[in-house]
């Protein structure tokens, strides 16, 4: 199963997201912003990166940047986790690199199911 | 598959009241002249998480509410607006809504919708007044609306843009995704590799294919256009109808194999899982929903940082090896290795005080959670009273037991409110008196010895003493005649039905006086006192034990029983004089302590103890105060101080009048914990009026 860095800055989200992808069978990291999200990266290479837009010290679309700046992330699906009402926050995260989004709110189902498109 | 989503309510309720709070310090802390960019990012930041989790847990009511408050902030971060002072009030308002409707979605209940509709109607008159960035339009892909269903299916012709896979899209897993909607065999997928470079001139990183996709099914082009979702502005996808009828017969089989077999080519696994994961979110549910009824209030929790709880298990680590060095020891012990029983003894006792030392540690909390709600209620209550107030607190970091935290949160307002309303002066009187026209209250918490203090102080008028007299006059509280000092009358105000105020007001003097905050404080084992200078301000000072789950304390004997007195409410202790010994009605004692007639009380009368012996040689006579009374108790020995653990009597025995708990000693020997003002209740309160003449 895939290993998975969860990165929201809301604990009650993380922790939905990370029980929902455990209970899928996958490894999942938890981080609360894009600097302690990199850190991990740095350490590890995951398969798949979840990550809110709006975090303190490093948000999301800078967090995707970062991420596509190392040798290891090129090509790993990096996931922004985005409110419909951030319509330009999309296209923000394409060009930074993101692989896509998904919109809040989501339920478990659709998450899984939407993860499923990008691991493998 | 469902998961149940209620178990992460309680943290979503807890971020969402820490997301108000923060919100709430960065709106006072904003000044619309000029705004803070990371500020209104902060505030804007916690509304959005708010708004995020109350729609994934589906609270709706507080996602739509949320969502318009987001709205205007996010106009105001973005530079579309700039911050007014009206919106502050608003988004402060809205906080409070909002903390409102959390509390009884919390509790279970239904928030009250009509608060949140009015202030919603406000937000939607402010974004309606120039709205350019009103609802952007709807979905893009909606816009071609003559072919939304291919009869026949489609031929798709996808041209990626060469740098796809640098956004970590794959047209592999897009075309998985595909295969999965259509089912297997409806689906071709023909490459077309013309583009691709000679190898020398190949960039491994880019994509040079394209493709031609076939779909044989009968399926909305919406719903193939959205597993292109995130790329279809890179790349060039156009969609052609599929109408020829030898295809119709192939297409009908293979989408009756499709619906039969949807998800068969999942692992296996995976639905297993889940189903572990469904089954144990279903127990915990189910046993949730067994107790709320019993309780309606939220199960209290508490935060604690990684740090505290790594010290704790290594802390017990240590204990564990200690454990076990003693047990092999024991199994083998002779005589020539007692020293080393010696050793791990003590280190056992290393341990169990680092251990108790730690876990007290996970019930402190940082003032700042008393604290925080003080900016506010200077701002709103300074408005109210026409004061320019600015509040200045300290020692916000100094920690103190959650327990105690929680009890002094309510003495500690009716203290600021005290000072707002009846310690500063107006603004004219300030600047008439020489003073600055800003009035200033300082709250202040630091450790000193075992205990916290937390200082309230203004800058103030100070304590009128004449009025504080002459009005404890009135009341009968001081008998005419007598000379006190300026020390003495200002400790009259704590004294019940007490109030200087001449006109009850709001904010203070609503009939809860500073007699009900000095015995809220004395609960805790605190003690409250004032100083005051006229013209100057007044600090009022309040003094708490860290911590409630441990008391320092007096042992004594009377009889064979050893008592424990809380050491904060022993005043003096005496040599007992008989002769100074008075005997009023029944049997009650009194004794003249200098100017003061204080009661007397037995124990060994109180509780019942059976005489062994006759009087013993020498008794002691303990001076204690509690609820503003002094008693005297009398007791045959002092023996030791020592920090003693309290445990409950109620739950483990059953409430008893004049005891407050018990702890066992280090012999192992129970010891009861004496209830100072419960004892004092025990006493006939008009035998202990100071001056009463009666006495004699």
């Amino acid at each position: 199963m895939a290993s998975i860095l969860a990165v929201d800055d809301s604990a009650s989200m993380r922790q939905m997201v990370s029980f929902t992808l455990r209970g899928a069978g996958h490894e999942v990291q938890e981080a609360s912003d894009g600097v302690e999200a990199l850190r991990l990266a740095n350490d590890k290479k995951y398969d798949l990166v979840l990550s809110d837009v709006n975090m303190p010290n490093m948000n999301g679309i800078e967090l995707v940047k970062e991420l596509r700046a190392l040798a290891d992330y090129k090509f790993v699906p990096v996931l922004m986790l985005t409110t419909e009402s951030a319509g330009d926050m999309k296209m923000q995260g394409k060009q930074a690199g993101a692989t896509g989004w998904i919109v809040k709110p989501f339920n478990p189902d659709q998450l899984l199911s939407t993860i499923k498109r990008v691991l493998g | 598959m469902s998961i149940d989503l209620s178990q992460f309510h309680q943290v979503f309720f807890e971020e969402s009241f820490e997301g108000l709070d923060v919100m709430e310090s960065q709106l006072l802390d904003l000044t619309p002249e000029s705004v803070d960019a990371e500020a209104v990012n902060t505030i804007f930041r916690a509304a959005h998480s708010i708004k995020g989790g109350a729609g994934t847990f589906g609270f709706m009511q507080i996602s739509d509410f949320t969502h318009v408050v987001e709205t205007l902030l996010d106009e105001i971060r973005s530079a579309k607006r700039p911050m007014l002072r009206m919106y502050v009030d608003l988004f402060l308002q809205s906080v409070d809504c909002l903390r409102a409707m959390l509390s009884s979605l919390q509790a279970g209940d239904t928030p009250d919708g009509e608060r949140p509709a009015l202030l919603k109607t406000e937000f939607e008159k402010i974004l309606a007044g120039d709205d350019s960035a009103a609802p952007v339009s709807t979905d893009s892909t909606v816009a071609e609306a003559e072919d939304v269903s291919g009869g026949a299916g489609w031929r798709i012709h996808f041209h990626p843009g060469q740098d796809i896979l640098q956004t970590g899209n794959e047209p592999f897993r897009m075309f998985r995704e595909l295969q999965e909607l259509v089912g297997e065999d409806s689906l071709t997928v023909i490459p077309d590799t013309s583009a691709v470079p000679e190898i020398s001139s190949l960039n491994p990183e880019l994509c040079y294919l394209n493709w031609v996709l076939e779909v044989r099914k009968d399926i909305d082009k919406e719903t193939l256009a959205s597993v292109f979702e995130w790329v279809e502005d890179d790349c060039d996808i156009r969609y052609e109808a599929l109408s020829s009828a030898t295809e119709d017969a192939d297409a009908a089989t293979e989408t009756d194999v499709a619906a039969e077999t949807p998800d068969t080519d999942q692992p296996a696994a995976i639905p297993e899982a889940v189903a572990a994961a469904v089954n144990a979110a279903a127990a915990v549910s189910a046993s949730q929903a067994k107790k709320s009824p019993a309780k309606n209030s939220e199960p209290s929790s508490i935060r604690v940082s990684i740090d505290k709880v790594d010290s704790l298990i290594n802390m017990v680590g240590e204990l564990v090896i200690t454990q076990s060095m003693l047990g092999q020891l024991g199994q083998e012990f002779d005589m020539s290795r007692l020293a080393r029983l010696q050793e791990g003894l003590s280190q056992l006792e290393h341990n169990t005080r680092e251990l108790q030392e730690s876990v007290m540690k996970i019930r402190m909390m940082p003032i700042s959670f008393a604290f925080s709600r003080f900016p506010r209620l200077v701002r709103d209550l300074g408005s109210q009273l026409g004061k320019d107030v600015n509040l200045v607190m300290l020692g916000e970091n100094t920690e103190l037991d959650k327990t105690v935290m929680e009890k002094i949160g309510d003495p500690l307002v009716h203290l600021v409110r005290n000072s707002m309303d009846h310690g500063l002066e107006t603004t004219e009187k300030r600047i008439a008196a020489g003073k600055a026209a800003q009035g200033k209250i300082t709250l202040n918490a630091f450790h000193q010895g075992g205990n916290i203090v937390i200082e309230v102080k203004d800058d103030g008028a100070g304590l009128n003493e004449e009025k504080i007299l002459s009005k404890a006059r009135e009341r009968k509280l001081v008998p005419e005649n007598t000379e006190l000092s300026a020390e003495e009358i200002h400790q009259l105000i704590f004294l019940p039905g007490f109030s200087t105020s001449d006109s009850v007001s709001d904010i203070s003097g609503r009939g809860v006086g500073m007699d009900v905050v000095r015995r809220n404080i004395n609960e805790l084992n605190g003690t409250i006192e004032v100083q005051s200078r006229r013209g100057e301000g007044s600090t009022f000072v309040i003094r708490l034990p860290l911590t409630l789950a441990i008391l320092d304390g007096q042992l004594v004997r009377v009889k064979n029983e050893t008592y424990i007195f809380p050491l904060v409410s022993i005043v003096e202790s005496i040599q007992l004089q008989k002769r100074s010994l008075n005997h009023i009605t029944g049997s009650q004692f009194v004794m003249k302590l200098r100017d003061e007639y204080i009661p007397i009380v037995r124990l060994d009368n109180l509780f019942g103890l059976r005489r062994k012996e006759e009087e013993a040689e020498n008794p002691m006579l303990v001076v204690v105060e509690g609820d503003n009374e002094k008693i005297g108790i009398v007791v045959d020995d002092l023996l030791g101080q020592q920090q003693v653990v309290i445990k409950s009597l109620e739950q483990n025995y059953q409430r008893v009048h004049g005891i407050s708990g018990a702890t066992i000693l280090g012999d192992g020997t129970v010891a009861l914990i004496i209830d100072i003002s419960g004892i004092g209740k025990t006493v006939e309160p008009s035998k202990t009026t100071p001056g009463s003449e009666q006495a004699a």
